[in-house]
């Protein structure tokens, strides 16, 4: 292991570039058309000539974009909120208690994590319906939870499961109460997993296309991703090439910053539940 | 369980087993209810998005239920099921979304072998490649849909060159090629994760002894690496096969399902919004539902007691 010649170095690097420029040239790409002006949009050069914000201004000037934005960030908070403290219960249940039902609970919360959506969508649509869920917040809201949840399952079992839970009895012994315990010993051991499955399921939220497109019908509770559908050119007959671009420039700086800040953590969570479990 | 292997144990003092089994179902009882009260919340959330909707399309695809025609909703029994699947539009749908699966997946598995190699025994920038791959995960769908279509865009995009300016996405199979291709780019990262989980927990030791005995790199890539890690091949190709199956943005965005290049998705995303059909919509949900649970169940049965819940059950 400790021996690394030059030229292995060189081939290891040459692989990780490879990698890294296959991961982020089509990244790239969506943000030099984000900057080109709308006649340069036609020129198939990789880089724009000249550079322009008119595509941001425009997007972010008008309740199009702004307001789905504002849509998705709090849909998407909501959401993972509900899922992390429900999963984290049942997260606990699995971990630390025995009762009969565990192995059904586990079975289900994979079987919607592999669930065909699409089914769902005719059925729930009339439902939303007719309990006037349509076209609102929590329409969108319901299946989020629903969908977030056996991924906050697994990770957060997984995660629960490592926790010393010995510690809460120590602590109780040195004369802690149940609450301080809690709080001071479980709970900071507990916390990087919960901010974890947050992430991840943030991620999905704020990746639904097919609810997004399927139960909303105005801006009032449209998410970015499906907004971007809507845009129109400047005219008919031109295609809103420069600002869709903008916007999915928009709805990706999050991700890359999440990627950036919590690689660490995502690795580990997307992994755990998947393997172990 | 302890308590009935006691009782097996030593049937000559059977009284106080019987009282400590009492005694000790008094505490379980306790917990059991705990852990359901702690439970129940995450269960209605799923029951109600996912088991509901189901029943409730299972009634709806009986029925002749056009959204234009409120007043005439009635049971047609099985009919909605007759004219599905002697409709050609069904079946070309279920070929594109089997041929987008099956190429994706199995490409996807190879590369992501790859990437999970890479990460496991990189020497430098370990990091670095780790975030990089994390990208196309994370992305919007949507967004990098986009990116894609405008990159194969005669004259605008800069692939578009590869299909000789010739516009791919108006063309069945060259289509199809474009999401396989996008389809690859954003999954391989999730692939390569899972794969690199498994990778870990091949032993060192093994690798070591064999290198000693003289295998080569592929032989104990074969030999040891493949065997050990066939648990984690099969969760991750279950998890890509059925994400794979229910494809839906990458179409949505790339050629809207024209020209033939429709899944099934796009097939029950249009029935219900562009013809307004639940009935029909709804016995496509039950069909989809029912592939879906034979791709399962076949891969099920292939991972026998590797079936991922068995292992979370056992510990």
């Amino acid at each position: 292991m400790a021996m690394t010649t030059p030229r292995q170095r060189v081939g290891w690097g040459a692989a990780n570039f490879v990698v890294i420029a296959l991961a982020l040239i089509p990244v790239l790409w969506m943000v030099s058309l984000s900057f080109k002006t709308p006649a340069a949009i036609l020129d198939p050069s990789f880089w724009p000539q000249s550079w322009t914000t008119s595509n941001y201004q425009q997007i972010l000037e008008t309740s199009q974009f702004i307001r789905p934005l504002v849509n998705s960030i709090g849909i998407g908070l909501i959401a993972t909120l509900i899922a992390v403290i429900f999963a984290s219960m049942a997260a606990y249940a699995i971990a630390r208690l025995d009762f009969p039902g565990k192995g059904l609970l586990i079975g289900l919360s994979l079987l919607i994590a592999m669930f065909p959506q699409i089914a769902l969508v005719t059925p729930m649509f009339n439902i939303e319906r007719d309990l006037h869920l349509f076209n609102t917040w929590p329409g969108l809201i319901i299946p989020y939870v629903a969908f977030g949840l056996p991924l906050g399952i697994y990770t957060l079992s997984a995660f629960f499961r490592e926790i010393p839970w010995e510690l809460e009895k120590a602590a109780k012994v040195d004369g802690a109460t149940p609450f301080q315990a809690f709080t001071q010993v479980i709970a900071p051991l507990a916390a990087p997993g919960m901010v974890t499955t947050a992430i991840l399921v943030f991620l999905f939220c704020w990746n639904e296309f097919l609810f997004a497109i399927s139960f909303t019908s105005t801006l009032s509770s449209r998410t970015a991703p499906a907004a971007i559908e809507y845009f129109s050119g400047s005219s008919q007959f031109t295609v809103p090439t420069g600002p869709i671009s903008a916007a999915a420039v928009v709805i990706t700086i999050p991700i890359i910053i999440f990627v950036l800040f919590f690689q660490r953590r995502i690795v580990s969570g997307l992994t755990s539940g998947a393997v172990k479990g | 369980m302890s308590t009935r292997s006691e009782a097996a144990a030593a049937p000559a003092v059977k009284k106080p087993a019987a009282r400590s089994r009492r005694q000790l179902s008094e505490g379980a009882r306790a917990e059991r209810n705990l852990g359901w009260w702690l439970c129940a919340p995450a269960v209605i959330v799923m029951a109600a998005v996912t088991a509901y909707p189901v029943i409730y399309a299972i009634f709806l695809s009986l029925e002749k239920y056009n959204l234009e025609y409120p007043q005439d909703v009635k049971f047609i029994g099985f009919a909605n099921y007759a004219s599905v699947l002697t409709s050609s539009y069904w079946w070309q749908a279920l070929e594109v979304t089997l041929i987008i699966t099956v190429f994706s997946v199995a490409i996807t598995l190879v590369l992501g072998m790859a990437l999970a190699m890479l990460m496991f025994r990189t020497l430098i920038g370990k990091g670095w490649v780790r975030t990089a791959a994390l990208i196309p995960y994370g992305i919007v769908t949507v967004a990098a849909a986009y990116g894609w279509q405008y990159a194969w865009t005669p004259g605008q995009g800069y692939l578009s060159a590869v299909f000789n300016y010739s516009a791919p996405l108006t063309h069945q199979i060259n289509a199809i090629i474009v999401i396989i291709v996008a389809e690859i780019w954003k999954t391989t990262p999730f692939m390569g994760l899972l794969l690199l989980a498994g990778l870990s927990l091949v032993p060192d030791d093994l690798q070591k002894a064999a290198k000693v005995d003289g295998a080569t790199a592929w032989q104990r890539f074969t030999r040891i690496t493949l065997p050990l890690m066939k648990p984690a091949i099969l969760v991750a190709l279950l998890f890509r096969t059925l994400d794979s199956f229910r494809i839906f943005d990458n179409i949505f965005i790339l050629t809207a399902g024209a020209n033939h290049t429709g899944s099934v998705s796009i097939l029950g995303y249009d029935n219900l919004f562009n013809a307004l059909n639940l009935g029909i919509g709804s016995t496509i949900s039950i069909l989809i539902f029912i592939c879906v649970a034979i791709i399962a169940f076949a891969f099920i049965k292939g991972f026998g007691t590797a079936a991922p819940g068995t292992s979370l059950n056992r510990r």
